[in-house]
């Protein structure tokens, strides 16, 4: 597909998924199907989709240790071995994990391919190439950081967690700059660097010709989602502003089990959880599985032990097998008639005697 | 399933941490804020804007009456003449305001009442009891304004209903 119809269906589609309410409230105030019904399929979609995809790929059976990894193996005791990009055990197992879950360590290995022009001829370079992994964890921080903070909407009393964030995060306190209109409530470092980010993320897509040719429109579709849903988010706090006090009864409600839509909330809160539903509800249909999904990378999770251990495949079934010794016995005779070398001589003690 | 006990132990606990505010609100009593209103304020029957519109934007007004008070000398607050006269003076963001917010909802003040922008001698002057009027919502929403690191918090007039 054309990288243009592919940005243009994703664009549409996430225009649609902002209609519909902004036009389900605005026009027709199907407040209840928005506030509480949505919101609950959600939920729900995610929480399935999610158990049910971790437990197929727990069904799938990996027999072989996939040995492509950045390291020496444990071989001689005289070669340096590489315990964390090859582990040989279980530690270094956790070790890789944690560096590739919290540090993106593969990602942060990425190199670019550039072809230049030297004296004898044109060379292929592997250039430094740092910017996806920053723009990746910078954003991935971002949004942890903003999932924490919007606790306080979600429980009550607010634990203290979300404090220490809030304070940390609004560090800059740009409420005292004499800029009327932003600054006030503080403004979080997170907000501006996930959109931030994220619109990297989404140019980098469109302007390098190799990652533009290898993206579809699933690929652009999060991307619109989560620019969205950070745009929306910092339009509630500065721009257009909702009542967030019945936004919290209203999320409050929703956790509790006993859901109610107070009146007077705008509807950009609407358009903002309709985004987080339709984005939680992708999650297990999408690449956005890679949530789960790394925690079950074979090439990370597995020590490469394959010298070591014998792995058994685990849907071999019993051949029946027919060995030489076997056959030889089977037709000694006849092998010996047509003066064939058979390895046991035929009870060569009774001849003798 | 092949290992299946810590696939399962990590999805339990991803997705418990992920829909942990179930776990954590489950049996605890979430008390709406009420802001009670003081005889005084209920007496003046409108504040100064409507309540729609000081729900969402009071923060931002107190911000510009800090900014216009101290740095640029304008102490006296008009609504009406805001709400029937949008002219020059008045910022892109007050203008923004009034059209996004207050919109539909918005009123026209019945009479020119000229308002000082004073935190203190305004807002307090109806709504004297700050534990049960700010403090209500600000608790609930885990709010905590920083005009009280250097102001003096004041007295809250012993008023009963």
């Amino acid at each position: 597909m054309n990288f243009l119809v592919s940005i243009a269906v994703s664009f549409v589609a996430f225009i649609i998924v902002v209609l519909i309410p902004l036009i389900g409230i605005g026009a027709f105030g199907m407040y209840t199907f928005f506030g509480i019904v949505v919101p609950y399929a959600a939920m729900a979609t995610f929480f399935l989709g999610v158990i049910i995809r971790v437990i197929g790929w727990a069904r799938s059976p990996v027999p072989f240790r996939i040995p492509t990894t950045a390291g020496q193996e444990e071989s001689f005791p005289w070669i340096k071995t590489d315990p964390i990009d090859n582990p040989k055990d279980t530690k270094g197992v956790i070790m890789r994990m944690l560096l590739e879950v919290l540090c993106f360590r593969s990602l942060f290995r990425n190199v670019r391919l550039e072809y230049r022009d030297a004296d004898d001829g044109t060379r292929i370079t592997f250039e430094w190439e740092k910017w996806l992994w920053i723009a990746a964890i910078i954003f991935h921080y971002s949004f942890l950081v903003i999932f924490l903070r919007h606790f306080r909407f979600f429980t009550e009393p607010i634990p203290g967690f979300v404090h220490v964030l809030e304070k940390l995060d609004g560090f800059l306190q740009m409420g005292v700059v004499p800029v009327i209109g932003f600054g006030v409530p503080g403004v979080y470092i997170t907000d501006m660097l996930l959109v931030a980010a994220v619109t990297y993320l989404l140019v980098r897509r469109i302007y390098i010709s190799q990652v533009r040719y290898v993206s579809l429109s699933q690929d652009y579709f999060p991307l619109f989602l989560i620019l969205g849903l950070g745009i929306t988010g910092i339009l509630m706090r500065y721009f257009i502003r909702v009542d967030i006090t019945s936004v919290k009864e209203l999320v409050l409600g929703l956790f509790k089990f006993s859901p109610t839509v107070p009146d007077g909330i705008g509807v950009m809160f609407f358009i903002h959880l309709f985004i987080v539903c339709v984005l939680i509800s992708y999650i297990p249909f999408s690449k956005l599985m890679h949530m789960g999904g790394i925690f079950l990378s074979p090439t990370r999770n597995l020590a490469n032990n394959n010298r070591k251990v014998r792995h058994v495949n685990p849907w071999n079934y019993p051949v029946k097998v027919h060995t030489y010794e076997e056959y030889e016995d089977e037709f000694r005779d006849l092998l010996i008639e047509a003066g064939i070398p058979v390895e046991k001589q035929p009870d060569e003690k009774v001849e003798q005697s | 399933m092949y290992d299946g006990g810590k696939i399962i132990t990590g999805l339990i606990i991803g997705l418990g941490l992920l829909f942990s505010p179930f776990i954590y609100n489950a049996g605890k009593a979430a008390k709406t804020p009420e802001p009670v209103l003081t005889k005084k304020a209920k007496q003046a029957k409108e504040c100064i804007a409507p309540k729609a519109f000081m729900k969402e934007w009071h923060m931002q007004l107190l911000d510009k009456w800090r900014h216009e008070v101290v740095r640029e000398n304008k102490r006296y607050y008009r609504p009406r003449e805001l709400a029937t006269k949008m002219t020059l003076d008045h910022d892109l963001m007050d203008q923004w305001r009034y059209l996004v917010s207050i919109g539909k909802r918005h009123y026209i003040p019945s009479d020119d009442k000229v308002y000082k922008k004073s935190v203190e001698e305004t807002c307090f002057d109806c709504h004297s009891n700050k534990s049960q009027f700010c403090d209500e919502c600000h608790n609930y929403m885990g709010v905590k304004p920083y005009c009280w690191d250097c102001h003096i918090v004041p007295k809250e007039s012993k008023e009963k209903e």
